[in-house]
Order: structure tokens, then sequence, then C-alpha cells
């Protein structure tokens, strides 16, 4: 796993994301800024001391409950323009199920459980993007 | 005992950390103790429903001990992904 400010390269990640000849199933997720209702930029802060500890027990958990040859979460931080990407994570597994429920266990968890916090920046003002409740839902299937 | 806000709990106190000596027994303690210092305070605290805490770096409970405990977070519900 990886927090960085830094824009990152989907194909470069992928191209070293699991070499092992098992991993006949890789999914991948990549979030993007979207640009709806006039969003001029989007900034993320994030708690670092924290962030590494929480993404790392969420990686643990999937490897625990999915059989799973590799995993990978890359998330930003800073200020980000419409159209940039925001986080991606991919998981490697021998079957396709555990990888596509692996990634959308991941997602669910970054959402709710990983210490970042959006703020969207508009032509007339700026707002904390606030949780839904049907992320906490989210987490109740797993 | 190092207290660190982040988001809009950081904006309404005005500061990303703050020090602070404590005999409070439990996070519910320590966020009464908070609240009283300043309007500033009490604002960001006026509504714990919107409030979530982590104790070195592990998320708690309100009701949760501060034993040991040596850096204490409040934040809104975490938007990551």
């Amino acid at each position: 796993m990886r927090v960085q400010q830094a824009p990152f390269d989907l194909a470069a990640e992928l191209s070293g994301f699991s070499q092992n000849s098992a991993a006949g199933a890789q999914v991948t997720f990549k979030g993007v800024v979207r640009g709806d209702g006039g969003l001029r930029m989007l900034e993320i802060e994030h708690y670092p001391a924290m962030t590494q500890k929480a993404l790392e027990e969420i990686e643990a958990q999937a490897r625990r409950r999915w059989d799973l040859e590799d995993c990978l979460i890359l998330h930003r931080h800073g200020r980000l323009q419409v159209g940039e990407d925001i986080m991606m994570v991919a998981t490697a597994a021998k079957h396709r199920s555990d990888a596509f429920l692996a990634a959308e266990f991941l997602m669910d968890y970054l959402k709710s459980r990983a210490p970042f916090w959006k703020k969207e920046h508009f032509a007339d003002g700026e707002r904390w993007v606030e949780a839904r409740s049907s992320d906490e839902e989210a987490l109740k299937r797993w | 005992m190092k207290i660190v806000y982040f988001a809009w709990l950081r904006e309404r106190i005005g500061l990303p950390e703050e020090e602070l000596t404590t005999k409070a027994q439990t996070v519910a303690e320590l966020v009464a103790e908070l609240a009283a210092r300043d309007e500033r305070h009490a604002l960001a605290f006026s509504d714990m429903g919107s409030v979530r805490v982590a104790l070195d770096q592990t998320l708690a409970d309100l009701d949760a001990p501060l034993d040991g405990v040596t850096e204490v977070a409040f934040f809104p519900p975490m938007t990551g992904g």
C-alpha cells in the first residue's frame, strides 16, 4: 500500500503487479475526481500517523478473507484537479470471484475506515464532503 | 497528551493540534473538558454524532478509557476512496 501526493501511472503500477503465474484473475479499480456541480478542485486531507496503519489493517483483513495472490492499495492526498486519479486498488487471485469481492471490500472499507477527508472547492465557496449513511451500510454486508 | 484535529474540526477549533494535561478517564470526559474551554471548542464538539475518535491512531468509542494513551484524534466521519 502507498499514500502519496504525486500522481500515479496505473499502467506502470499494474505492470509490476502480481507476476505470480497462479494469479489468473486480476481486478483493478480507479477512483477519479468527478467534475459535476461546477467542482473546481478536490482537496484531500489525511491523518498520516494513522493512514498507514489503517490501510495495512484493511489489506490484512482482505487477505485473511479471500485467497489473494496479491493486493495493492494506492491513495493520493493534497489538491487534485477534475479528472485526476484519486486512488486505485488492485487484487489478484486464482479465480475472479475472490478478486472481485476483495476489491469491493477494499473500496467499502477505504471509504469509511481510512482517515481521509475530502473538501470540494467551487467558484463560490468550499464544503467538506459528508459521509453518507449508505457508506456505513455498505460495511454491514461484509 | 497530544490532541489532534482534522477536517472541519480542525477548522472550527482553529488548531491542528494541542498539548493537554488532563485527569479525564475516558474520551467522553475529555470531550466535556475540551468543550468547556471556549466557544470554538464548544461548537466543534456540539454534535458528537458527527465526531469520530482515534486513540493512538486506532478508532475507538466515545466511552473508551484513556489509560496510557498519548495521542487522541478527533475528526468527522471519514470520506476516503
